[in-house]
This record gives C-alpha cells, sequence and structure tokens, in this order.
C-alpha cells in the first residue's frame, strides 16, 4: 500500500459526500434523496476504512460494520414511507407533499 | 497516490455523479450499482479486503435489491420523468452546487492540512476477517448488540408502517 493512500482515499470520501449531499439539496423524489443519502453513507464508511488503513488498526472495519447495519435499517423504513406514500393514492414521490401522508 | 485507487476512486466518483443527475429511477440504480463496486475495488486497495467483501455482499447485494423492488412496486411512468426534467434545471442546482463546492473545499483543505503525525505510517499487510472479527467481539461487544436492536427496530418499524399496503384506501 502506498503512503499516500489514505489522503486521498479521505479525499475521495470527501468528494463523494460532498455529491451525495448535493444530491439531497437538489432533488425533490423521495426514492433518489434515499439513494443519495446511501452515497453519504459510503462516503463516512469510506472515510473510516481509510483511517483504519493508516493506522493499521481493525477498528475502521468494525465500525464499516457499524455503518452497514445502519444503512440497512434506514433504507428499510424509509422505502416502507415511500411505499407507504404510494399506496396512499398520488402518483407523485415529490418530497413536498410529505405532509399529506395519513396514518 | 497509487495508479489503481485513483482509477476507482474516479470511477467511484463519476458513477455518483452520474446517479444523482439520472432523471429514471433504474438508471441511477444501477450507477449506484457501480459506485459500490467501485468503492469496494477501493476499500480491498487499501487493505480491508472483509470490508470490500461486504460492500458487495450487502450494499451491492441486499439493499440495492431492496430499491429495485420499491421501483418495480413504485413503478414510476413516463409524466414523473418529465416533472424530473423539469425539475433539474439550472436554478434549481446553482446554489446547493455552490454551497457543496464550499464544503468540499473546507474538506479538502482540512485534509490536506493536517500538521499532527504523532505516529508513523504504520506498516503492514491487508487486515482480514480474522482481525475485525477478534476486534468486533471483544471490545466492541457493546456495539453489536446497540447494531442488533437498531436493525430489530428498523425491521418492526418497517413492518408497522407497511402493514396496511395492499388493502383498500377508504
Amino acid at each position: 500500500m502506498n503512503p499516500g493512500d489514505p489522503i486521498a482515499a479521505i479525499a475521495i470520501a470527501s468528494i463523494l459526500f460532498v455529491i451525495g449531499l448535493l444530491g439531497v439539496m437538489v432533488r425533490r423524489n423521495l426514492l433518489f434523496m434515499l439513494i443519495s443519502v446511501e452515497i453519504m453513507l459510503n462516503a463516512a464508511a469510506l472515510a473510516f476504512i481509510a483511517a483504519g488503513a493508516r493506522w493499521h488498526a481493525a477498528d475502521g472495519q468494525v465500525m464499516f460494520l457499524m455503518i452497514i447495519a445502519y444503512a440497512a435499517a434506514e433504507a428499510a423504513v424509509g422505502l416502507a414511507i415511500v411505499l407507504r406514500m404510494h399506496a396512499a393514492g398520488r402518483g407523485t414521490l415529490d418530497a413536498d407533499t410529505g405532509n399529506r401522508l395519513k396514518g | 497516490m497509487s495508479i489503481p485507487l485513483a482509477i476507482y476512486g474516479l470511477v467511484a466518483v463519476c458513477a455518483a455523479a452520474m446517479v444523482i443527475t439520472r432523471t429514471i429511477a433504474v438508471h441511477a440504480l444501477v450507477y449506484m450499482v457501480a459506485t459500490l463496486l467501485a468503492l469496494a475495488c477501493v476499500f480491498d486497495t487499501l487493505g480491508a479486503p472483509f470490508a470490500a467483501a461486504l460492500e458487495v455482499i450487502v450494499y451491492a447485494g441486499a439493499i440495492m435489491v431492496l430499491f429495485v423492488f420499491v421501483v418495480m412496486m413504485v413503478n414510476l411512468g413516463r409524466p414523473d420523468q418529465e416533472r424530473e426534467k423539469s425539475w433539474l434545471t439550472v436554478g434549481t442546482w446553482i446554489v446547493p452546487a455552490l454551497l457543496a463546492l464550499i464544503l468540499l473545499c473546507t474538506l479538502l483543505f482540512g485534509a490536506s492540512h493536517v500538521t499532527a503525525d504523532p505516529m508513523p505510517m504504520a506498516a503492514g499487510g491487508p487486515i482480514g476477517p480474522q482481525a475485525v472479527g477478534l476486534r468486533l467481539y471483544g471490545p466492541y461487544l457493546l456495539t453489536v448488540e446497540l447494531s442488533s436492536f437498531l436493525l430489530l427496530a428498523g425491521l418492526v418499524s418497517a413492518f408497522h408502517i407497511g402493514r396496511r399496503i395492499g388493502e383498500r384506501q377508504e
């Protein structure tokens, strides 16, 4: 492994995080917002892995496992809400109409 | 920076940029899978083969399949694409893009100006699953329990939210 790799990986993680944040800010479709959140979570995971590689510790990968568990729970709940909004009879997944969700 | 890391990182960033600019959900999902596979290659380059395998199996495999199922059930049609296109104008992009650019500059500046270097670069090969498992079920045992709580809570709330989907609304 190249000594400059962890810093470069942190830079990649920063760019990915910013792309995910941009997606959350720009898109209004709930599905795309959830995917953008997944991109941000992946960027955080990459930062952990890079730090673990820098100190040659396994803790980074342990935190990566936690992030995967969190992403799975978040995706399950978020997608259930998306399905619920769609089942409420609306043809759009516009996030601005979420206040009409009942029940 | 080594050449493979640069290539994989470039692929991941480009695919992520494609994800947030697509108007069709399935295309965005395919690009997202490409991002995740490139990230798995990055993890392997950084000496984390276990994380790379989990990225492919759990993220690109399980979580993305969940998204694909939802896209299949929601079935976004042609008018939705037109609306997405009308939302993706320059006016909606420009301010968030500027804000994100400022954040990116800050992050990169912070990452490149790390002055404190108390420990020399730790040498050694990849960190295998054995080392990760020993840490996971040793000092991090409570965290494992907490994430199992989190997964159970996610399961219960997803079931609760989706319990009446498919029945006729009044």
